[in-house]
């Protein structure tokens, strides 16, 4: 099979509230191949952990999918329900939360929740899915799997239950990870290494991986392409070197150089001016206009698009050559 | 672990001490008991000899003692008014009260987590919502209230259940129960309904906010993410963390159950200790008083022991910290 793992199309995700219907992802589409991260950056409110929960059927009423169409392993999924959504979530879509302090049940050890999640899924016998936890435990790097599984959640350290949460998150061999700002919450000693676990364990896999995350190092370090989201809007799609190299949106290049990356040296950072606009306040045309250096007045009126695929949703995308001339 | 429960231990040891105290005062200060015990013609020496007797000559704190000292071997002395031992009293009592206060609480505890959690699950729909407005009614209504209004209906108007007293009873050994008997179970049903309503409703109140804040959290949100069915997700993951909030009241609520019983064994001239409480009241028999003090107190202390215990077996965590701390 070739197709795509994840496939998202002109997904709209609405919030009805007194003030009018807000739409936090309106109309985004992107594809995620076997073995792919995506990574998806933005700033905060940008709509990226709605996306990535719109996926998994985890939104918290009211908000609610109101458009589009998600496909995983080419079944479309959005519009399943109870019980048939529930066998996906942890079988075919998994997901990592941000801080694994509060992912994991404390009251019960964490073997027990590890064969739960494995004898919800699998026809497998208690002790099967015992030996299963332990191994799981093993491929994220848990010192003495064997033992620790009689372990409870607060007898880890931070880094080690995030490393215990993904084990969780895989341990029914899901085809897609939803990993959402997974190393936000954690020390920056062990943020690297954990990348690098969730990393590795995917390519060996063929996971495909939507990785949610404010760091453009991160971004840089693990994903293989990168969607830039603005007001519920992807501004820009690309593969990291490209799009990392040389941004096309006017955003996505503020956002790079507001970000220390080492491959700019000590290049001077430069914050955005202003601020997102809120959900129920957008302004007329592109989302972006009134934060943008170069908005010109079809900007003010009219909404650029997509074009399908890789690209930036600007009328006009850098680099503006003909503009320095 | 053992260090806290000696402490425990010793804390419910002091409490006990200081409630024996105030039961003990009542001897001293609550009227003369020679006056009610000897009749009219009465003589000093009669008085003298009786005062002797009940060791009443004697210095406050050597009474106090041996009040203690015969409280913990169950002798609180004889009733002034049936001229029996307090304890053989108690004991003809106590089943009837503790057969009243189980039945409530098993029916508080067992519908009060159930519509708890129902109410947190569905907390949106109709039937939730009407459970919600008619606990209103359980939480502010008087307890007597709530029983006569259980015996007009069910008593009187319908003639379905008895309206007093315990039914027929069946002997085994010292105890007398009335789960044997049909008259008996039915006599169990208007009182224990009347006096495990309140915590019913309080502790149904009390899970379903806790339920709803636990259904919040990220583990939960988590364990749903993993594809675990609802039925797991709701009971294995999000009930048990609300326990440890419930267990404490719960078990308050327990004590206070026994301590209610006073009301509605009176409403229901139910056989109990809480009756012959009342009726010493009337007849100041300060043997049974301070007798049934402590045994209140014992219940409460027992209950409280026993729900820190409790806390132990459910979160690890504490568990944990306290071995690290000895
Ligand atoms: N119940 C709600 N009512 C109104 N607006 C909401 C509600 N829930 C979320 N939003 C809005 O939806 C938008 C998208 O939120 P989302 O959590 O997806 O952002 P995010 O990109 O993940 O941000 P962060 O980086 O902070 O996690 C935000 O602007 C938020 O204010
Ligand atoms: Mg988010």
């Amino acid at each position: 099979m070739t197709g795509p793992i994840l496939s998202i199309r002109n997904l709209t995700v609405e919030i009805p509230t007194r003030h009018g219907i807000l739409r936090p992802v309106d109309g985004i589409s992107y594809d995620i191949g076997r073995g792919e991260i995506l990574g998806i950056v933005g700033e905060s409110g940008a709509g990226k952990s709605m996306a990535g929960n719109a996926v998994i059927d985890l939104l918290s009423p009211p908000a609610h999918i109101a458009g589009g169409e998600i496909w995983v392993n080419g079944t479309r999924i959005d519009q399943l329900k109870g019980d048939a959504m529930r066998r996906l979530r942890g079988k075919e879509i998994g997901m990592v939360f941000q801080d694994p302090l509060t992912s994991l049940n404390p009251l019960l050890r964490i073997g027990d929740q590890l064969t739960e999640t494995i004898l919800a899924h699998l026809p497998l016998s208690r002790a099967q899915a015992k030996d299963r936890a332990i191994k799981a435990l093993d491929e994220v790097g848990i010192p003495g799997a064997t033992e620790r599984i009689n372990s409870y959640p607060h007898e880890f350290s931070g880094g080690m239950r995030q490393r215990v949460v993904i084990a969780l998150a895989l341990c029914a061999e899901p085809s897609l990870i939803i990993a959402d700002e997974p190393t936000t919450a954690l020390d920056v000693s062990v943020q690297a290494q954990i990348i690098a676990l969730l990393k590795a364990l995917c390519r060996n896999r063929g996971t495909a991986v939507m990785l949610i995350t404010h760091d453009m190092g991160v971004i840089a370090e693990a994903a293989d392409r990168v969607a830039v989201m603005y007001a519920g809007k992807l501004a820009e799609l690309g593969a990291v070197r490209d799009v990392l190299g040389a941004p096309r949106h006017p955003y996505t290049d503020g956002l790079m150089g507001s970000t220390p990356l080492a491959s700019r040296g000590k290049a001077r950072l430069h914050q955005i001016p202003g601020a997102m606009p809120a959900l129920d306040n957008l302004p007329q045309g592109c989302a972006f206009h009134p934060r943008c250096p170069y908005a010109q007045s079809i900007c003010k009126t009219q909404m650029p698009t997509l074009a399908d695929g890789d690209g930036a949703a600007c009328f006009f995308p850098l680099p503006h050559t003909a503009e320095v001339a | 672990m053992l260090a806290f429960v000696i402490q425990r231990v010793a804390q419910s040891v002091l409490v006990l001490l200081v409630v024996g105290l105030v039961a003990f005062s009542m001897f001293r200060f609550v009227g003369d008991p020679i006056d009610n015990m000897l009749g009219q013609e009465r003589t000093q020496a009669d008085i003298d000899r009786l005062r002797t007797t009940l060791g009443l000559d004697q210095p406050f704190v050597v009474q106090y003692v041996k009040f203690l000292g015969g409280a913990v071997q169950g002798n609180f002395g004889v009733s002034y008014r049936q001229g029996r031992p307090v304890s053989d009293i108690l004991m003809e009592r106590a089943p009837a009260t503790l057969e009243l206060a189980a039945v409530s609480g098993f029916l508080a505890i067992s519908i009060g987590i159930g519509l708890g959690v129902f109410t947190a699950i569905r907390r949106d729909g109709w039937a939730a919502n009407t459970i919600m407005s008619l606990s209103l009614i359980g939480v502010s209504l008087p307890t007597f209230l709530i029983g006569i209004l259980l015996i007009y209906l069910f008593s009187v108007e319908l003639g379905w259940l008895p309206s007093f007293g315990r039914g027929d009873t069946v002997r085994i050994g010292g105890w007398t129960t009335g789960f044997l008997t049909e008259s008996g179970l039915k006599a169990l049903i208007l009182p224990s309904i009347t006096l495990g309503l309140y915590q019913m409703t309080l502790i149904m109140r009390l899970v379903r906010s806790e339920m709803l804040e636990v259904l919040r959290q990220d583990y939960i949100r988590f364990a749903r993410a993993r594809g675990l069915r609802d039925r797991a997700v709701n009971f294995r993951h999000a009930l048990k963390n609300t326990l440890v909030p419930v267990i404490t009241v719960t078990g308050l609520q327990l004590g206070s159950i026994i301590a209610f019983a006073i009301i509605t064994e009176t409403v229901f001239q139910w056989p109990g200790v809480g009756l012959l409480f009342i009726n010493a009241i009337q007849f100041v028999d300060i043997p049974v008083m301070a007798a049934y003090l402590m045994l209140i107190s014992v219940m409460f202390v027992g209950i409280n022991l026993i729900v820190d215990l409790l806390y132990f077996s459910i979160d690890p965590r504490l568990r944990a910290d306290r071995t690290k701390a000895h």
